[in-house]
């Protein structure tokens, strides 16, 4: 897909810490905090796809819905539209919502079985009051279009759809308002491999028809490298390597993107069986003690002593001139 | 030598709400000692009950098994009493499953759970029954087995736990593992271990694996044949290189196109299947992948095709596979 060539910042993440609390004994006094995010600053620019990726526990959701305040973040600002999401009340908060919807993974858990696709599609109008009632009616038909459902289907319910469908109801929710911005929590992995291209599809499309921005969260790699614009890893809390999709894909500079990158099976049986993984050992560390210096250090290939001791900054190395930097966390990553 | 496992015209019927669910419907393939093949389709496909039939878990009601054979080890599994089948389950055959959290016992320690299966099976005493589940417990690369007996599962991580599933359907030695999803809930590096370990695992001990997925590209590099399944039929059945390079069934075709290049530059649109799943609730009298199939023509609407022998292992279920073939040549000249 194009690359996005404005450079408006839509949102900017600075800083972004969500712990969640650990609480033991009869008085739940906290006795620690998972560190769920731990400090993550990056630009979401208009009209682009970012696409978020790590394994199950390294905070990329966590990060998607702290942005949304779905959750409410420990410390750091997410500015969007110049004011700072972090720190809104409830009612500028629920204003504010218009402009950033959420799109969930499970199109089974995330749809009300009792109600109806039109009553679904129509509840953020309603809340946020937008149009008549006429009004309201004749937009849920044109957003039941706008996602490839039929308009005749507005009084069905949920489990009368397909997964695939489902999704695209999701969509249609999400989109109810005109948003800006869409987080898009694994949108796809619930779906069969035949209907996941008819929604990445979908959303590629209403991208350009609508001049939306995705933040898109998903541990699927190819899928992710299909649809974004740039890229970004997480590990344990951390964004290790920020950049443009292609270098990032192609010549990655953190250890453990490489490690990542390398454990995709590909649908070429002679490449695979030929293919040398790099097999990382062991899990991930609680994110509740973190190990010390580099996160990564306990399963890097590459670790030192100074990546035992010292905490490695985002860096840039090697992003165009004149483009987005290519950032990396990694003490050694000129070797990589 | 006769095969390990040959399946014959299993049928496999569910009946609910006056409707009958034609999820299996005839389907046939075979594996040697020691082989590995996948099972490959998506939801509704017919995959997993496939291989539930096979292990006769298909339960009444809602489910039937209504035809067929079943042979393993020269003996067919479907005439089998239920008292014999327990024998065979968990001990010549075994299986893991998607989610290991869902088939281990939560409040039973793993040590508990391991040494049930070798006492029952293979008639072990407590001391040896816990050796021999440290043992297997050490063969599946988790640390420190002795000491982790008395665990419970939720003092595992999910990599963990699928290794624990591991050790515990391999305990008693199968000759067959049956591997459902085992890796779908695992993030991709957790996968790249298991995938690894099992395959280890299949050499050192000479085990015949069955994988059931639906990606394409998950079982690519580890099996030597590859059935695909659309509709409770098998559509195309394949030696692993020659359905990944000459894939003959649109359906086969669709499928691997629809997976994103890794090393694809801009692709352009993805390419999709249309449509959707088809609706096992009306009999299979045409070709059940028709609908959704930009080749499909009068006769695919109006009768089955038959699983035509290619010869080499290969098989085809289309009226057109000849052109289609000849068709996708011809596209990757272009």
């Amino acid at each position: 897909m194009r690359t996005a060539e404005h450079k408006d910042v839509l949102v900017r993440v600075e800083d972004l810490k969500v712990h969640f609390p650990i609480l033991r004994g009869l008085l739940k006094r906290q006795v620690g905090a998972v560190r769920a995010v731990d400090g993550v600053s990056f630009d979401l620019f208009q009209g682009e796809t970012l696409g978020l990726v790590g394994e199950s526990g390294c905070g990329k959701s966590t990060t998607g819905l702290a942005m949304l305040r779905l959750l409410d973040p420990t410390s750091g600002r997410i500015v969007f539209g110049g004011r700072d999401v972090a720190s809104l009340d409830q009612r500028e908060l629920r204003a504010s919502r218009k402009h950033m919807q959420m799109v969930f993974q499970d199109p089974y858990s995330s749809l009300n079985p009792r109600m109806t696709v039109g009553s679904i599609i129509i509840e953020p109008l309603n809340v946020h009051k937008i149009g008549t009632p006429a009004e309201r009616r004749g937009r849920v038909q044109e957003l039941m279009r706008l996602v490839g459902l039929n308009p005749s289907f507005i009084n069905r319910y949920p489990h009368e759809f397909s997964g695939g469908q489902r999704q695209r109801i999701g969509l249609a929710r999400a989109l109810a308002t005109n948003p800006s911005l869409i987080v898009a929590d694994e949108p796809i992995s619930a779906l069969d491999v035949s209907i996941q291209a008819q929604v990445v599809n979908l959303m590629a499309d209403l991208r350009g028809q609508l001049g939306l921005t995705y933040l898109m969260v998903s541990h699927d790699l190819s899928m992710v490298r299909y649809i974004s614009d740039r890229v970004a890893v997480m590990y344990l809390g951390r964004i290790v390597e920020l950049g443009r999709r292609d270098p990032v894909f192609d010549t990655p500079r953190h250890p453990y993107t490489r490690a990542l990158l390398s454990a995709i099976p590909t649908p070429n049986p002679k490449r695979e069986r030929e293919r040398r993984r790099i097999v990382l050992q062991g899990d991930v560390p609680n994110p509740a003690n973190p190990p010390s210096g580099c996160r990564f250090h306990p399963r890097c290939p590459l670790a030192t002593d100074v990546c035992r001791e010292a905490d490695p900054a985002l860096r840039n190395i090697g992003g165009l001139p004149d483009g987005p930097p290519h950032l990396v966390a990694c003490h050694h990553a000129e070797n990589v | 030598m006769p095969s390990l496992l040959e399946v014959r015209d299993l049928v496999t019927r569910f009946y609910s709400e006056g409707a009958v669910i034609h999820a299996v419907n005839g389907v046939s393939f075979s594996l040697d000692t020691g082989a590995s093949m996948a099972i490959v389709g998506e939801s509704g496909s017919g995959k997993s009950v496939t291989v539930m039939s096979l292990m006769r878990l298909v339960r009444f009601p809602p489910g039937r098994i209504e035809g067929g054979e079943v042979i393993f080890e020269e003996r067919d599994l479907l005439r089998l009493s239920e008292e014999e089948m327990r024998r065979i389950r968990g001990n010549r055959i075994a299986m893991i499953f998607q989610d290991p959290m869902t088939s281990l016992n939560p409040v039973l320690s793993i040590g508990l759970q391991m040494t049930e299966g070798l006492r029952a099976h293979l008639g072990l005493g407590e001391r040896a029954a816990r050796d021999r589940a440290a043992e297997m417990l050490s063969l599946v690369g988790l640390p420190r087995p002795k000491e982790r007996l008395d665990d419970y599962p939720h003092q595992f991580s999910g990599g963990q736990r699928q290794r624990i599933m591991i050790a515990l359907a391999l305990s008693c030695n199968p000759a067959l593992l049956i591997a459902d999803e085992p890796t779908t809930a695992l993030d991709v590096t957790v996968q790249a271990q298991i995938v690894e370990l099992i395959q280890g695992l299949r050499e050192k001990l000479g085990m015949a694996v069955i994988w059931i997925s639906h990606n394409l590209g998950l079982v690519a590099g580890v099996v030597d044949k590859v059935a695909v399944m659309y509709g409770g039929h098998i559509v195309e059945q394949s030696p692993v290189d020659e359905l990944y390079e000459h894939p003959r069934h649109p359906y086969t075709l669709g499928l691997l196109k629809a997976i994103p290049k890794m090393d694809g530059r801009d692709q352009g649109r993805l390419f999709s299947i249309d449509g959707m799943p088809p609706d096992l609730r009306r009999p299979p009298e045409s070709c059940p992948f028709a609908p959704r199939c930009i080749y499909a023509v009068d006769r695919c609407r109006q009768a089955l095709p038959p699983l035509d022998e290619l010869g080499a292992g290969q098989s085809v279920r289309c009226w057109r596979a000849d052109e289609v073939a000849a068709l996708n040549v011809a596209g990757a000249m272009r």
